[in-house]
């Protein structure tokens, strides 16, 4: 097999393909940012008594949360912040989609550009 | 002054190739392990408690302690085998291929990044904390940590991870500290578990939420494969990497079980689960002003520790994939005095310290468990290969880990739950992160490859694997 030789990059290109990596980068953390995606899914569920009673904490957890400085009322938002785990399927089969395909390519594209490195590795002994 | 001139692959003075120096020990490799991930133990393995309440965090650290066991033994057959820089980077493509290999390279430098980002922002929020003078904001602490690490790591890396040990090991001691002034085989003088963890809270989410907490029970152990970044600056890689990696994990699963039993003891799970410095909120609620001082210091050399690692990582990651030409040769040169990627460690900088700005802890700690995650997969699928490809007997191992191919199972089984626990709750950024090295590969592989060697991507003096 001929051994391939690559183009020479040019500093614009070099400049160029460096741009795109770092715009690359910021797109992928920061637009989830800016548009809400990231964090967790949490909401708060009121309760109408605000009282260590009411909020489920015993005379040794109330005593706790006094010395870190809580009262019921401050804790009350702490406390009822809750995750809601409710499936969303068809969020859920997007992401096992995505995350296939993603993987498929990655295995199937890799081994494409594997066998020309051994065939050049292996063919010039 | 030195004439320097750099090539694609080295830098040359005088005619002579300049590589990264070999003057790391197991010590070191310990050091930069339990150094990145110590700070774990410090913030962000309590989220797990969040998502799942204290029992679930609990059994996270048993169960994901398995996953990390499997990811060491795995590694350290693999690295002590391909010992090259860039460690996971080195293996996927000897293994796996190019394009495997550029994205495990971008998985090691954002888990990395965004991990240093997160020890910058509780660096910061933590002096912050204590000062408590109005006004103060931890922007200038997260700057000072980033820039002054950097400058660091540029100065060269046996110095950098010297510092590491000394401020990883009084660290670690400061968690043995808390954990026996706490009179541990007493219940109900300091320690409350029984009145805190009642049948009625330990998992107020059920079973579900154990699942939830796998995200964030990552933290306890996120980053001990880091070890095998300094592949090419150990003396002995066949024994240093394998040694330190294992003694490494070894430590952390004795530290984290001391901080649950602790931390879990000493507050409710609903504060446990959103405070950023359980450790240190456990040397106060101690009552003793010794502990609590000790715990807020250890806290500040955690996050510095970790940190540090991580800019050391991530450099090293950024910089096999300029030698290679996976990204421009520029970043690949090695500075001619202190034998560091100095190219690499300076264009991280910004990054990290853009994201230390406009990210906050929660949703830094996210980005960096999803590219671990990611990795761990792809480790998972790399060891079976790897033993398909060469057998046991074809090539020489440095270490051969045992139970083959049951840690590797384990392993892919554990990243599945971890997938579907991040979807539970942070599912969006998920999809967003895997979309973007989707997008990234495809530039890879249809655009930046044309300027690979392709030969040049096998360097290893192993037979031609079989099935090729």
């Amino acid at each position: 097999m001929a051994r391939y030789t690559p183009p020479q990059q040019s500093k614009a290109g070099q400049i160029f393909d460096i741009a795109v990596v770092v715009v690359a980068i910021f797109v992928a953390l920061w637009l989830p940012l800016k548009l809400g995606l990231a964090g967790a899914a949490k909401s708060i569920d009121p309760l109408d008594a605000k009282t260590w009673d009411a909020l489920g904490q015993n005379a040794t957890m109330a005593s706790i949360w006094e010395k870190l400085g809580y009262t019921p009322e401050t804790a009350h938002d702490v406390i009822q912040n809750h995750f809601h785990y409710i499936i969303d399927w068809p969020t859920l089969i997007i992401m096992a989609i995505v995350l296939i395909a993603y993987f498929v390519f990655l295995f199937r594209a890799s081994d494409k550009e594997y066998r020309e490195v051994i065939n050049e590795k292996f063919d010039d002994k | 002054m030195t004439a320097a001139v750099e090539t694609g692959l080295t830098t040359t003075i005088h005619g002579d190739r300049v590589s990264l120096l070999r003057v790391l020990g197991p010590a070191h490799v310990w050091a930069l392990g339990v150094g990145i991930v110590l700070v774990g133990e410090f913030t962000g393995w309590n989220f797990s408690a969040d998502k799942g309440g204290a029992l679930a965090a609990l059994i996270v650290c048993w169960i994901v302690g398995l996953l990390y066991t499997s990811v060491a033994m795995i590694d350290s057959e693999v690295t002590s085998t391909v010992a090259a820089a860039g460690g996971q980077y080195a293996q996927a493509k000897h293994i796996v291929g190019p394009l495997m290999a550029f994205n495990v390279a971008l998985f090691l430098v954002f888990a990395y990044t965004m991990l240093e980002v997160s020890d910058a922002i509780l660096l910061g929020d933590t002096i912050v904390a204590k000062a408590g003078v109005e006004g103060l904001t931890h922007n200038s602490f997260i700057a000072a940590t980033i820039v002054v690490l950097a400058w660091l790591n540029y100065r060269g890396v046996l110095m950098t991870l010297n510092v590491n040990f000394v401020i990883t090991a009084i660290a670690y001691v400061s968690i043995v500290i808390l954990f026996f002034s706490v009179s541990p085989w007493t219940q109900g003088a300091v320690l409350k578990l029984n009145e805190l963890v009642t049948p009625g809270n330990a998992l107020p989410y059920g079973w579900i939420g154990v699942i939830a907490a796998f995200q964030f029970g990552i933290w306890y152990y996120l980053g001990i494969e880091g070890t095998t970044q300094a592949a090419e600056e150990v003396r002995s890689p066949a024994r240093s990497l394998p040694y330190g990696t294992m003694a490494g994990m070894i430590t952390l699963l004795i530290a984290a079980a001391m901080t649950w039993y602790v931390c879990a003891s000493m507050m409710p799970w609903e504060y446990l689960g959103i405070t950023y410095y359980p450790l240190w909120d456990a040397g106060k609620l101690s009552g003793s002003p010794l502990l609590e001082n000790l715990l807020f210091i250890a806290t500040l050399l955690s996050a510095l520790a970790s940190a540090n690692g991580c800019i050391n990582d991530a450099a090293r990651a950024w910089f096999s994939l300029g030698r290679d030409r996976y990204l421009p040769s520029w970043f690949s040169a090695v500075h001619p005095k202190y034998r560091t990627p100095y190219r690499s460690i300076l264009f991280l900088l910004p990054i990290a310290l853009a994201f230390a700005f406009i990210a906050d802890l929660n949703q830094a700690i996210t980005f960096s468990i999803l590219s671990g995650v990611l990795q761990y997969t792809f480790m998972s699928i790399n060891i079976m290969m790897f033993r398909k490809k060469w057998p046991l007997g074809s090539i020489r191992r440095g270490y051969t880990h045992p139970f083959h191919p049951l840690p590797a199972i384990v392993l892919f089984c554990l990243c599945m739950v971890t997938f579907f626990a991040i979807f539970l709750g942070f599912g969006s950024q998920l999809i967003a992160m895997t979309v973007f090295y989707f997008l990234i590969s495809l530039w890879f592989h249809f655009y930046r490859y044309k300027f690979v060697r392709r030969g040049d991507q096998f360097s290893m003096p192993w037979p031609k694997p079989q099935g090729y």
